[in-house]
């Protein structure tokens, strides 16, 4: 079956998920949806699923428009969906889930029988291994989205759509699931792969779509190069620029040393990761989204539990530091989840601009709030950071992302800094509130403060950076000058350090 | 790829909802902080939010236990029974019923009019705030825990232990007066505090949800104050039942306005108590990190507030204040000797009562009055009218379905939901500025 997406937009309030969208995916092909978090890739999938409506746009298949008015009539229209967290019940067993939505029965009776047979007959085509009747707990991931895929092919699926299904899956199971893909797609099926590894993409892909911002920002062939896809994916259509002088560094002010650290089932996500700042220069950490940096940035910052290695801050360590001290040591961290992590919403702006200086002067005497000065504080910093609001005790979830993202920066800026590191510091910003962000994260370098900004927007790597180092699946692949090109960088962000390249570490 | 601006940069007209909103859709709305459209702002704010709601909620609760007081009314059921033929005596008999029922709630809890002075008639109101008393301490206890994010359900567990302790140092200690009735109140607060330090303990350092743990504790220390209760340590010799014995007079607090009057010492002790929960909440810097927690346990980890360490904190407060219902119970309004209901169903209402007075201070006070009043004023229903009074319990738990169902509120009086509003105008106003630049 042919799918064909025409004009597809979808607003989130001032958000445009999607914007004017075309795509066409024909019977036996598979085709690449690549781009960052956040490009709108799983919203345009959603819209198909019918979990969410078009504001305005048409779906076709075989050239016939299509009404959904939920997941439902997707399914029975013939598309599937092989979710990114996957849609099973975990008690139930592989036939129970095949049949779970559209069960049928006999004299009232489940049919199970029928069930497992479909089961069978799925795995017996593709050469799955699954046993209708284990249960999907037991299962190891891999196995799950197996029975994910039967589903979908139970229901006489055409077109599949495969949601970051890699994301969940070991190297070997990703093997695998190619190989799968490839098989469904010798059997006429059009399958839509979302994702933003590259080397996946050009494994399997036919065709290849990069979105970006919402929009489709270009096509591709799987033949191009890893860094011709790189930055077409997180390249950015305006040109930064921030104006900054060379850096005046000194010595070392930062040392990690040999850092692992393990996330809550036990997988490494960064391996042996080691580098220094300086005293007044900005470390840039670059990479696709998922490669270790947040878990990095929040072990500066004492945020993770399973860390091994070594953090000093002028000499003296920040491990096993709890996180009051480590910000006590002079720390400043802008999150990269500002809301969940930086905000409370519901405090005012004056509120929040005290939060992570509850304890002791100026905001706190003998164990009561100094208002007074909370107010002339709040007062004097929104002007200087130019927050737009109706004053300091509006509610910070009331504000837009830019001026939010203004009230971090002045929280944290206005403490006496040692380090400061900031984690997608401009994530969903506009222009004007990046460009402030941008000035203000420079003249902390100027003021002598060793700067580390963790960012998956290539320009804003190359705008900021003196050195710039480059994270892949947990490691740093290399520590580059700040003028590296971007060739360079986006092979470096697909795990390869060209021949040749100056490593400045 | 041409130099167009990302999609993230806020646009004024982006869909039809906000345009609907914006008051102007030329595009030269008012801004965000022009009087009129904050006036509007406001209005909708009082409408959509939760004051209004909960005055509905108390209202409704009302009106049900009008139908119930009704329907159960043999007058109304008699004259049902020739509806068609002189509906008018039905709709008398319920006016007569519902009327009389209330107005007796009105001379039991407020004002007794037909008191002969004005002294007897503010007595009732008098009871009432006795009544009110252990509502409101306990419901600040809830109430601190609600706004630190921590439900705790353990009020009765809080209750009993407290009771327990003061009144042993009440009846078994022999203190001079004034120092006797210190003592026993504070015995009653450790208690409560300790009992309530397990459940923070637990939860900060194992994570156990504290709900379990509370409802668990309830159980323990009610079986735990029975045993004592059938044993020598809290057992009146002199009784065949197990009751504890009465106080002694140098530990009980002191009648405020004469001994004819439901209204002790206890009271203004309360009010203390909710003077220091509202300094603690909005005035300290450990209230500002226990709501910090409450509203955002990520956010304020993250600012370095020890959230383990505000887990604990919390319960003990909420420990403390519960704690002081249970002191007030045996040192205030029984003070003849406790049996193991010595709670009086105070532990689960004052979780209603925290809800209605919105977690706030002043209006968990507020709640705990109007409370007191219903239950002071059931009394005088149930002898006046002969209406049982389980209404009571109907008319306070109906308060609790409605609060927890704002969408249900609204829905019954069309009241617009909040929060919309406000969003638009920043948005809008954001896109201004962006315009501007």
């Amino acid at each position: 079956m042919k799918l064909e997406l025409r004009g597809i937009t979808k607003t989130f309030g001032a958000l445009v998920a999607n914007d004017h969208i075309d795509l066409t995916v024909e019977p036996g092909e598979i085709h690449c949806l690549l781009g960052e978090n956040g490009a709108g890739k799983s919203t345009l999938m959603n819209i198909l699923y019918g979990l969410y409506r078009a504001d305005s746009g048409e779906i076709l298949l075989d050239d016939e428009v299509q009404h959904f008015a939920g997941p439902g009539d997707a399914a029975r229209a013939g598309i599937g969906m092989v979710h990114q967290h996957f849609m099973l019940i975990p008690v139930f067993t592989v036939a129970e889930n095949v049949m779970l939505g559209h069960e049928e029965s006999k004299l009232g009776f489940l049919d199970l029988p029928a069930a497992r047979a479909k089961v069978r007959e799925i795995s017996a085509r593709f050469g799955f291994d699954v046993n209708p009747d284990a249960l999907i707990e037991d299962l190891p991931v891999g196995v799950q989205q197996r029975v994910e895929i039967i589903k979908a092919l139970s229901r006489e699926a055409k077109v599949l759509v495969f949601d970051e299904p890699t994301a969940v899956l070991t190297p070997q199971e990703t093997d695998e699931l190619m190989i799968i893909m490839r098989q469904l797609k010798e059997s006429g099926t059009a399958i839509v792969f979302i994702t933003h590894k590259l080397r996946e993409v050009r494994e399997v892909a036919d065709k290849i779509t990069v979105m970006r911002l919402g929009k489709v920002v270009g096509e591709a062939q799987p033949t191009a190069s890893n860094a011709e896809l790189a930055s077409l994916m997180v390249g950015r259509s305006v040109e930064l620029t921030v104006v900054k002088s060379k850096a005046t560094t000194k010595e070392h002010a930062l040392v990690v040393e040999g850092l692992n650290i393990r996330d809550a089932t036990g997988a490494l996500v960064v391996k042996d990761v080691s580098f220094q700042v300086r005293a007044g220069e900005i470390l840039a950490i670059a990479g696709v989204q998922g490669n270790g940096q947040t878990e990095l940035t929040e072990a500066l910052l004492g945020l993770q539990e399973r860390v091994v290695g070594s953090i000093e801050l002028d000499g003296k360590s920040l491990r096993h530091l709890p996180i009051d001290r480590v910000l006590g040591a002079g720390v400043g961290f802008v999150p990269e989840d500002r809301q969940e992590d930086a905000l409370v919403g519901e405090f005012t702006i004056a509120e929040n601009l005290m939060l992570d200086r509850a304890d002791g002067e100026p905001f706190v005497r003998r164990g009561a709030l100094q208002l007074k000065y909370r107010s002339e504080f709040a007062a004097e910093k929104i002007t200087e950071f130019d927050v737009r609001a109706q004053g300091i005790d509006t509610a910070v979830g009331r504000l837009s992302g830019g001026n939010q993202q203004k009230v971090v920066l002045a929280r944290e800026l206005s403490r006496n800094l040692r380090l400061f590191v900031a984690a997608q510091p401009t994530r969903g910003l506009d222009v004007g509130s990046i460009e402030f962000v941008h000035e203000r994260i420079v003249a902390t370098r100027d003021a002598g403060v060793p700067v580390i900004v963790v960012s998956t927007e290539l320009d804003e790597v190359i705008a900021l950076a003196d050195r710039i180092a480059v994270m892949y699946e947990g490691r740093i692949v290399g520590i580059v000058s700040g003028d590296t090109s971007r060739e360079v960088l986006g092979q470096m962000m697909a795990g390869e350090l060209p021949d040749g390249t100056k490593l400045a570490a | 790829m041409s130099a167009e601006l990302p999609a993230s940069v806020p646009v004024a007209d982006t869909g039809t909802d906000q345009a609907a909103l914006s008051l102007d859709h030329a595009g030269n709305e008012l801004p965000p902080d022009h009087p009129s459209s904050r006036l509007n702002a406001a209005l909708r704010d009082v409408l959509g939010g939760s004051v209004v709601l909960t005055i509905l909620a108390v209202f409704i609760s009302l009106v049900i236990g009008g139908i119930l007081i009704a329907s159960t009314n043999t007058d109304v059921q008699t004259a049902s029974g020739y509806f068609l033929a002189r509906p008018g005596d039905t709709l008398a008999a319920i006016w007569q019923s519902v009327s009389g029922a209330y107005a007796a709630i009105f001379r039991g809890g407020v004002y007794d009019f037909t008191a002969d002075n004005f002294g007897d008639g503010i007595s009732s109101f008098l009871n009432s705030l006795g009544f009110a008393t252990p509502l409101i301490a306990a419901g600040l206890g809830i109430a601190v825990g609600f706004r630190s994010g921590v439900f705790n359900i353990g009020g009765t567990g809080m209750i009993l232990v407290a009771a327990a302790a003061a009144g042993w140092v009440g009846f078994a200690l022999t203190l001079p007066p004034g120092i006797h009735m210190i003592v026993a109140v504070l015995a009653g607060l450790v208690a409560g505090g300790f009992w309530a330090f397990i459940v923070g303990f637990l939860k900060a350092r194992t994570g156990a949800h504290e709900v379990i743990v509370t409802i668990m504790l309830n159980y323990i220390a009610l079986y735990l104050i029975d045993y004592l209760l059938n044993s020598p340590v809290l057992r009146d010799p002199s009784s065949n039942a197990p009751v504890s014995p009465p106080e002694k007079s140098t530990a009980v607090f002191f009648p405020l306005l004469g001994s004819q009057y439901g209204l002790n010492f206890g009271f203004i002790l309360v009010i203390a108590a909710t003077i220091f929960c509202w300094w603690l909440l909005n005035r300290s810097s450990l209230g500002f990190k226990l709501r910090a927690v409450g509203e955002n346990p990520r956010a304020a980890r993250v600012a370095g507030i020890r959230i383990n360490r505000m887990y604990v904190y919390v319960m003990v407060i909420s420990g403390i204040l519960v704690g002081f219902a249970g002191v007030y119970q045996v040192l205030g309004q029984i003070t003849t000797g406790f049996d193991r209901g010595i709670d009086s169903g105070i532990g689960f209402t004052a979780i209603t009562v925290a809800l209605l007075g919105r977690s706030r201070p002043w209006g968990v006070f507020a709640a705990g009055i109007l409370f007191g009043v219903l239950q002071a004023g059931s009394y005088t229903m149930q002898a006046d009218q002969g209406v049982n009074v389980n209404v009571l319990p109907v008319i306070q738990s109906v308060i609790v379905l409605f609060l927890a169902a704002p969408p249900l509120v609204r829905a019954i009086f069309r009241l617009p939901a909040p929060g919309r509003r406000p969003k638009a105008a920043v948005a809008t106003g954001a896109a201004k500025t962006m315009v501007a630049k």
